[in-house]
């Protein structure tokens, strides 16, 4: 780890030493020079170019828009609040919006592009997805792709990305056996698409996969789940995202970050964790060591951020604009952050929703969030010799019915798992459910 | 001094007994709701306990000594409607600048003694709806419970139209209500006519100016007649203090004459209700077939809806089906103890306002008694967590047409895997499957298993009461 991070320094280092220089990312096997743009006007937004494209560095990832019930309960996008939060992003230079047809039950598209479109489309980059999970027929795809342009009322997607990825068997299933491949590739020719990339979850074997097609395919940009906690100490099946790296910038293929905050994990530390994060930069937020950490690794094209509120926008904005690369020893202690992190029995959800709706009502993403912050908040009751048992208890069981309807507790889990497969962090969510089921029944009968 | 005495101890029954059906300090006051009349004396007749006996002979003996105390302290029906006419004194002397009077008026016998018999009629035959409709205590609990959190519509109707009664007569007449209507004051009027200690106009110092007839909410001073109705008398000591001659004393007066005979006028019969129960239609929504798989949201649920069962089901700690009914006053003081929601007032015509045990929204967990401590008619006992363990209740049954583990393909046992009774075991059918079996010696009735069946509206598993209570 520690060797990766002197090497990444000094990387970093040199690239911002360069200060300028240019990715040529369409055609990244020609070009060795210096892989991006360093803008470090202060008060400006960081930007980093991919060929000719010059990109913000703070992306905004369109999975987390704010939701309000409408008139007959139903969840629905607020589009008001999205509008303002664009505002905002476009005032202060964020220019990258990824999203996808499957995004907070299908509406993240178009509350995306009714925000976008009171923009001149050449003023922002439009990232979205073949999200073609449940139905990867060719017809079902190119429908797919074809409703996107509509919804943002253009001919173009800026940056195209075969969803979630596991490896090579997931490729061919999805893209190459059906045709769609050549389809995508033909509409790039026409300009349609301007750079297709792929965007990745899974073990090592399947990422080499994906290298090894980028010489038939020469993939323009690759997203991938990097923080300092995953940089090497991934979870489940998961890969280090030291490797991703590694093998990305070799071949100069420029990285798009997902999963920056790990859902907000990140900015919601276990309390010694961020008495420690605090104390090195007590003016700054938790989040910001996050977003300094991507940053700082000269391939990032952008970083993706689900703000939902102002409040994240407004601290990630100032994070970019007045961009502090990490020093060396930065890293080493963000890793001995990461080891303190993986020694609490937090479940690594990151709250994207791909596992829901649960078809028995379940609410998953909240269960464990609930769990994960009473882990966090130093409200988890550990057992019955603790001070203050039986008011910790009542505590934790009031929180739970208010946090979950009870009709959607864990205890309605009847492991049907239909859930995990579409886990992008691989989580035995039915498992992960009955242990806190299992936790929560002997607290209730006081047998912890 | 005697009435301020008197409110201060009214004051806190009431709020006691109010915070008690709100569901705050049932460790502090819980005692204030077992000492209850009408509940205590139902306890007596069913179940002869010593305890039950002694709160019963200490009330009427209450009485005997110091007259109807009771209808001023520790009835909290009563002390409500003190409050009320105290309101309306304080409105009517705002308005008009005087103070507002009450007058001596006759006792509405045939109304009283009219609504006594028919419901000790209605306790004889055990018809609760009567029984648990005047009964005062019961009554008030409703009105709070309606406010608090009100529970279907017929519960908060009920409550609704017993409030305005009641605080209709108390604006326009003071005591009206517990000197004609409430059987809980006309027993105890038995009693208090032969008092040892009552308010005694001194007839030496009587000038007869009326005051204190006019202070009287009870409408019981005669002072044409030098007479008070101690059969109505509630011990409000206002008259006390409204003598400017001390005229009137509070003293031991055994055998100083009885109230006065007069009377009655015909009395209008006491209207009956009709009471519909109407028919739930449960709204079906159905989960939405999908085109392609969203991320995000929750999948619509349909509320589960109540099943057929064989024999109704009633909380741990009470005897049976039978007795239970047969005991409970609708207070509804375990429906507002019960935190599993699975207590909640009934709405048919048999059993209306006494309380349903069902398990849609939740099951009776077995760390909890709270209902059981809370009960002050003994229609549920006390019990412990370790005794609640060694009684059953019910027995469930397993619907295979409607169990996902046999009609879909999905592996399911969700009622096995909570069952803290280890009553469900998955056995394999001929299909091969392994569908829910329940070992009926092993089954409490929990309900653990029908809240938790993912099947809905309708569990695949449901719990059947047992005729009466089964105690190992």
């Amino acid at each position: 780890m520690k060797d990766i991070s002197r090497r990444d320094f000094l990387k970093m280092t040199g690239a911002g030493a360069a200060a300028i220089g240019v990715t040529a990312c369409e055609n990244a096997a020609k070009s060795t020079l210096p892989p991006t743009v360093i803008d470090k006007t202060p008060g400006e937004m960081v930007l980093r170019s991919c060929g000719e494209d010059k990109v913000s560095l703070l992306g905004y990832g369109c999975m987390r828009w704010p939701m309000i019930k409408d008139d007959n309960g139903k969840d629905i996008i607020d589009q008001a609040a999205v509008n303002e939060l664009v505002d905002y992003a476009m005032a202060h230079g964020v220019n990258y919006y990824d999203t996808s047809p499957v995004y907070l039950q299908g509406q993240s598209e178009e509350a995306t592009a009714k925000a976008l479109l009171r923009y001149p489309r050449d003023s922002w980059f439009l990232a979205t997805k073949l999200s073609n999970f449940s139905n990867y027929t060719y017809e079902n795809s190119v429908k797919m792709y074809k409703r996107s342009l509509e919804i943002f009322q253009t001919d173009h997607i800026d940056y195209y990305l075969l969803h979630s990825i596991s490896g090579g068997d997931a490729f061919r299933q999805r893209y190459e056996d059906t045709g769609i491949m050549d389809f995508l590739l033909e509409e790039k020719k026409k300009g349609h698409i301007r750079k297709l990339g792929l965007s990745f979850h899974g073990h090592k074997e399947g990422f080499d996969e994906l290298m090894e097609l980028h010489e038939k395919y020469h993939w323009d940009f690759v997203q991938i789940q990097m923080n300092f906690v995953d940089w090497n100490h991934a979870a489940g099946r998961n890969t280090n995202a030291s490797y991703l790296y590694e093998e990305l910038d070799k071949r100069e293929i420029p990285i798009v970050i997902m999963e920056p905050l790990l859902g907000g994990r990140l900015a919601n530390l276990p309390g010694p964790v961020a008495e420690r994060l605090k104390g090195k930069e007590p003016s700054k937020s938790i989040a910001s060591w996050s977003f300094r950490f991507s940053g700082s690794h000269p391939r990032v094209l952008s970083i993706l951020s689900g703000m939902t509120y102002m409040e994240n926008l407004e601290d990630n904005v100032d994070t970019f604009t007045h961009f502090k690369p990490l020093e060396k020893d930065d890293y080493e202690f963000l890793d001995e952050m990461a080891l303190m992190i993986r020694d609490y029995p937090l479940i690594n959800c990151n709250m994207c929703q791909y596992c829901m709706p649960c078809p028995y009502g379940i609410d998953i993403p909240n269960i464990f969030k609930y769990y994960n912050d009473t882990i966090n908040n130093g409200t988890f009751v550990q057992n019955a010799e603790q001070e203050n048992y039986q008011k910790l208890r009542k505590r934790y069981l009031t929180g739970y019915n208010k946090a979950i309807e009870t009709i959607r507790q864990a205890d309605h889990c009847i492991a049907c798992n239909q859930c995990s497969p579409h886990c992008p962090q691989s989580l035995r969510i039915p498992r992960e459910l009955q242990r806190i089921d299992e936790y929560i029944e002997k607290l209730k009968q006081g047998k912890l | 001094m005697l009435r301020k005495t008197r409110i201060a101890l009214a004051s806190l029954f009431f709020a006691g007994i109010t915070l008690l059906f709100i569901g705050i300090g049932q460790d502090w006051w819980g005692w204030m709701a077992k000492i209850q009349f009408l509940p205590a004396l139902l306890k007596v007749f069913s179940s002869a306990l010593a305890l039950n006996v002694a709160v019963v002979a200490g009330l009427i003996l209450l009485t005997l000594i110091f007259g109807r105390i009771y209808c001023s302290v520790i009835c909290p029906l009563g002390v409500m409607q003190d409050i009320i006419s105290w309101l309306q004194r304080k409105i009517y002397k705002a308005r008009t600048g005087k103070t507002r009077r009450y007058s001596h008026s006759r006792e509405l016998k045939a109304v009283r003694y009219g609504v006594w018999v028919l419901f000790c009629a209605a306790l004889i035959a055990g018809v609760q709806v009567i029984v648990a409709l005047v009964a005062p205590y019961s009554a008030y609990g409703r009105i709070v419970r309606s406010m608090v959190s009100p529970s279907g519509w017929q519960v908060p109707v009920i409550a609704a139209v017993t409030f305005v009664a009641v605080a209709v007569l108390a604006w326009t007449g003071g005591r009206t209500w517990c000197n004609t209507i409430c059987p809980v004051g006309t027993t105890l009027s038995f009693f208090s006519r032969f008092a040892m200690f009552r308010p005694v106009i001194d007839t030496e110092k009587c000038v007869k100016c009326r005051a204190c007839e006019r202070a009287c909410k009870a409408s019981c001073i005669d002072v044409d007649g030098g007479k008070i109705d101690y059969s109505r008398c509630v011990d409000c000591f206002d008259c006390i203090g409204s003598c400017k001659l001390s005229g009137l004393k509070y003293r031991f007066a055994w055998k100083s004459g009885a109230k006065s005979a007069e009377t009655a006028e015909k009395g209008v019969d006491a209207g009956k209700r009709a009471f519909i129960a109407g028919a739930m239609i449960a709204g079906a929504t159905t989960l939405k077939a999908q085109e392609m798989k969203l991320d995000g949201g929750l999948a619509d649920i349909l509320p589960k809806q109540k099943p057929e069962r064989k024999n109704r089901l009633v909380p741990f700690g009470a005897k049976s089906e039978k007795d239970f009914y047969s005991k409970c006053t609708a207070c509804q003081l375990c429906v507002s103890a019960c935190p599993n929601n699975v207590l909640r007032p009934s709405t048919d015509l048999m059993h209306l306002m006494q309380p349903e045990m069902s398990y849609e929204n939740g099951w009776c967990r077995p760390e909890c008694t709270e209902c059981s401590q809370v009960c002050p008619a003994g229609a549920i006992t006390a019990i412990t967590p370790e005794e609640k363990t060694a009684e059953h209740i019910g027995r469930a049954v397993v619907d295979l047409e409607l169990c996902l583990a046999n009609t879909e393909d999905v592996a399911c046992g969700n009622c096995s895997r909570h069952c803290p009774a280890g009553a469900i075991k998955m056995v394999k059918n001929e299909k091969g499957k392994a569908v829910p079996a329940v070992m009926e010696e092993l089954c409490m009735g929990c309900g653990a298993c029908e809240f938790l069946c993912p099947v809905r509206p309708i569990s695949a598993i449901h719990v059947d009461g047992l005729k009466s209570h089964i105690k190992e």
